[in-house]
């Protein structure tokens, strides 16, 4: 594990920490039902959020903390930002801390922005001369100038994420907590997020995400710490807590797992499908792509057999989880070849991007010769990427519309598409 | 998993978790500052007469007492001099009493209320009575420049004795904030705190010199009745405001209770009030995030 080098200590170190919470049965809200049943209270029922969790987080570090609903990793994060007493172990933290926990507490819906932006930057541990200053460059950055006059409570709920999340990041943290909830905005504001934090990250600033999207998980953390049930399961490269995470979770819920029988989930084994991504048309390495743009995916497969003419397949799932795009190798390129055994292969399908502006999760296949039934691998939730558009007209896909009005003397205007 | 090693040089500052209070006394101050800034201006200017309505309520009270027990029954005959500006002792004592409530009666919900604060963001959880509290005294201080005006249009002539106001002033604030600490961390816990708060602070209006002066209190109650109710430090408070305010003729909280010294039991309360307050809050603000 890490060293902390002398002189510059690292900005989060956890040590051994346990959390747990007390579950009375009947929770007696009045002092009669205390009264009344004064034996009663003895039977609280603990739950173990966190149990005995370490780590270090080094200096400059996108860590991820990973975990399904209840596995504890909000707890953990509500008890590195100091809002959760622990029951036993340490936390030690080294810098200015910013938590990104829920954007806009505390804002005032009957109050305009200005008083606002105060008092969530002193919050947030500015000074209120600082938060005074730093009021201009919030307002540009949320792109709210002409509506400053108006109270919170005229403002959309984009423009009031858009507020929150400029004053949040206009404190000068060097250690910031993110939970997950902040990426409920539209894709392209999460995108913005992210892209922010990466700057962050790349002006040497230590930030600590908690997750469970194993595709953002991948894309930004260095390293990941895995949670389930409370209680540390792996910590190590973003892509190894993302398999555990996958394995953890299809092995567990039966629903899913059924599900991934039907599907035919995992395949033979005979290739792997190590890693996809999505470029743009520049050949770039992307997470965000711009519609009407030429976009590509690509997987890159490991053969462990001697393999003849495999192929591919991408389902480029959206939100609702419906195929919108669906494409496959065999049409193209049914003669894909041979390869042998530890040999890897790349395959990519490109495509002029006619998605509606949003997240797309990719699922990959890879099958043996033949119609694409007989998997030897599918992979799913591994990888996302987001599509932007300037003007979206609100269509699942936006393919070249040709509109034209002609006058028909007999009859009123039709239009035809 | 690896566990870092057991050293504790070299490392950052260790986080305790939530606490009342903390180390960093200007951001405690400039927090408690600005939510009762924000609260004050709210209700400055949520309506279009702002702060007259804020004025209005003390006001209309006061005229209805005033009026109920000057005309129809007067307790402020057989009184003497001490009667002397029944009607700036009357609101005197009222503008008092109204800090007393809002800053009691406002801190009980206060902290349930800002649950989605305190289960999102690490701060001195102090900071949510205490804005209470403040915004009260915003409104107290306004407030007393209506009695003082009050005061002089009746024909109190400005006194020496003013200069005690502050202190007065002093020992109802920090009563006011014990309790209002032990109030809002209370009701966490037991949500009857609040009934049972509405009829307690209405006893004690009642048991405080509001509407009848101490000298009249003192004629009808027995010695020990007498000593029980100054007990009550809002008696002292605001006996002591009436005499050194508006008139001498009504008697000093310490020529009501017949000596300097017998004034150290109320005074002892006040105190002892906060120190209790304050334990509550001190006790029960690391967990108050996972008790709501």
């Amino acid at each position: 594990m890490s060293q902390a080098p002398a002189g510059s200590p690292l900005p989060i170190v956890v040590q051994s920490v346990s959390k747990s919470f007390r579950i009375p049965e009947e929770r007696s809200h009045t002092l009669k039902e205390r009264a009344l049943h004064p034996m009663r209270r003895t039977r609280n029922e603990t739950f173990k959020a966190l149990q005995e969790v370490s780590f270090d987080v080094r200096s400059g570090e996108f860590f991820g903390i990973a975990g399904r609903n209840g596995s504890g990793k909000s707890t953990l994060l509500k008890c590195l930002a100091g809002i959760y007493g622990v029951d036993s172990g340490r936390i030690w933290m080294n810098g200015r801390l910013s938590t990104f926990i829920e954007l806009g507490v505390g804002f005032n819906a009957d109050l305009a922005a200005r008083d606002n932006v105060v008092l969530n930057g002193i919050m947030m541990g500015l000074s209120p001369r600082e938060a005074r200053a730093r009021y201009d460059a919030v307002i540009d950055f949320a792109e709210l100038r002409e509506f400053e006059e108006l109270k919170l409570k005229n403002y959309s709920s984009g423009m009031h994420v858009r507020l929150a999340f400029a004053v949040a990041i206009q404190v000068d943290a060097e250690i910031l907590l993110v939970d997950e909830v902040l990426a409920v905005g539209d894709a392209a504001f999460q995108q913005k997020c992210f892209d922010v934090f990466n700057e962050m990250r790349d002006d040497g600033r230590t930030i600590v995400f908690v997750t469970h999207d194993m595709g953002a998980l991948n894309r930004f953390c260095h390293r990941a710490l895995l949670l389930e049930r409370g209680e540390p399961v792996h910590l190590g490269e973003p892509h190894e807590v993302a398999d555990r995470y996958l394995e953890i979770n299809f092995g567990r819920d039966p629903e899913a797992a059924a599900a991934s029988v039907a599907e035919g989930r995992g395949g033979d084994g005979e290739a792997r499908i190590l890693e996809v991504w999505a470029e743009n048309e520049l050949g770039e390495r992307q997470g965000s792509l711009a519609q009407g743009r030429r976009m590509t995916l690509k997987a890159r497969v490991s053969f462990a057999v001697d393999v003849e003419d495999p192929n591919a397949s991408v389902y480029v799932l959206n939100d609702e989880h419906v195929a919108v795009l669906v494409a496959t190798s065999a049409r193209d390129a049914e003669h894909s070849g041979q390869f042998a055994a530890g040999e890897e292969a790349v395959f990519e399908f490109s495509f002029e991007n006619v998605l509606a502006p949003g997240r797309y999760n990719p699922l990959f296949t890879l099958a043996h010769r033949g119609a694409g039934l007989d998997l030897m691998d599918r992979l799913e939730g591994a990888f996302s990427f987001v599509t932007t558009a300037v003007d979206p007209l609100g269509g699942v896909v936006e393919l070249p519309v040709e509109a034209r009005v002609t006058r028909d003397t007999a009859s009123p205007t039709r239009v035809s598409t | 998993m690896s566990t870092p090693a057991l050293v504790t040089e070299g490392l950052g500052r260790p986080i305790r978790g939530p606490r009342a209070l903390t180390d960093d006394w200007g951001r405690f101050w400039h927090l408690t500052y600005n939510i009762a800034r924000n609260e004050f201006k709210l209700r400055f200017f949520g309506s279009v007469l702002g702060y007259l309505w804020q004025l209005v309520r003390p006001l209309l009270f006061f005229a209805v007492l005033y009026v109920f027990f000057t005309q129809i029954a007067d307790v402020t005959q057989g009184q003497g001099p001490s009667g002397r500006f029944y009607g700036a002792q009357l609101l005197a004592s009222i503008v008092l009493f109204t800090f007393f409530q809002e800053a009691t009666g406002g801190a009980v919900r206060s902290v349930v209320d800002r649950e989605n604060l305190v289960r999102k963001i690490q701060f001195p959880r102090l900071v949510i009575p205490l804005s209470i509290v403040l915004l009260a005294s915003f409104n107290l201080a306004l407030n007393l420049v209506v009695v003082l005006v009050f005061a002089l249009i009746e024909g109190v002539r400005p006194m020496l004795s003013w200069l005690e106001l502050p202190l007065i002033v002093a020992m109802l604030v920090i009563c006011s904030t014990g309790i209002a600490m032990l109030l809002s961390a209370l009701f966490v816990k037991f949500r009857d705190i609040l009934p049972i708060w509405e009829v307690v602070s209405q006893v004690i209006f009642y048991a405080s010199p509001v509407i009848i002066s101490l000298t009249a209190v003192k004629e009808k109650l027995s010695s020990t009745l007498f000593h029980l109710y100054m007990l009550n430090p809002l008696a002292g408070i605001f006996q002591q405001m009436r005499h050194a305010v508006v008139t001498h003729t009504t008697p000093s909280a310490a020529q009501a209770l017949g000596s300097w010294a017998a004034l150290l039991e109320p005074i002892a309360i006040v105190f002892a009030v906060f120190a209790l307050g304050f334990w509550v809050f001190n006790r029960s603000a690391p967990h108050v995030a996972e008790d709501l």
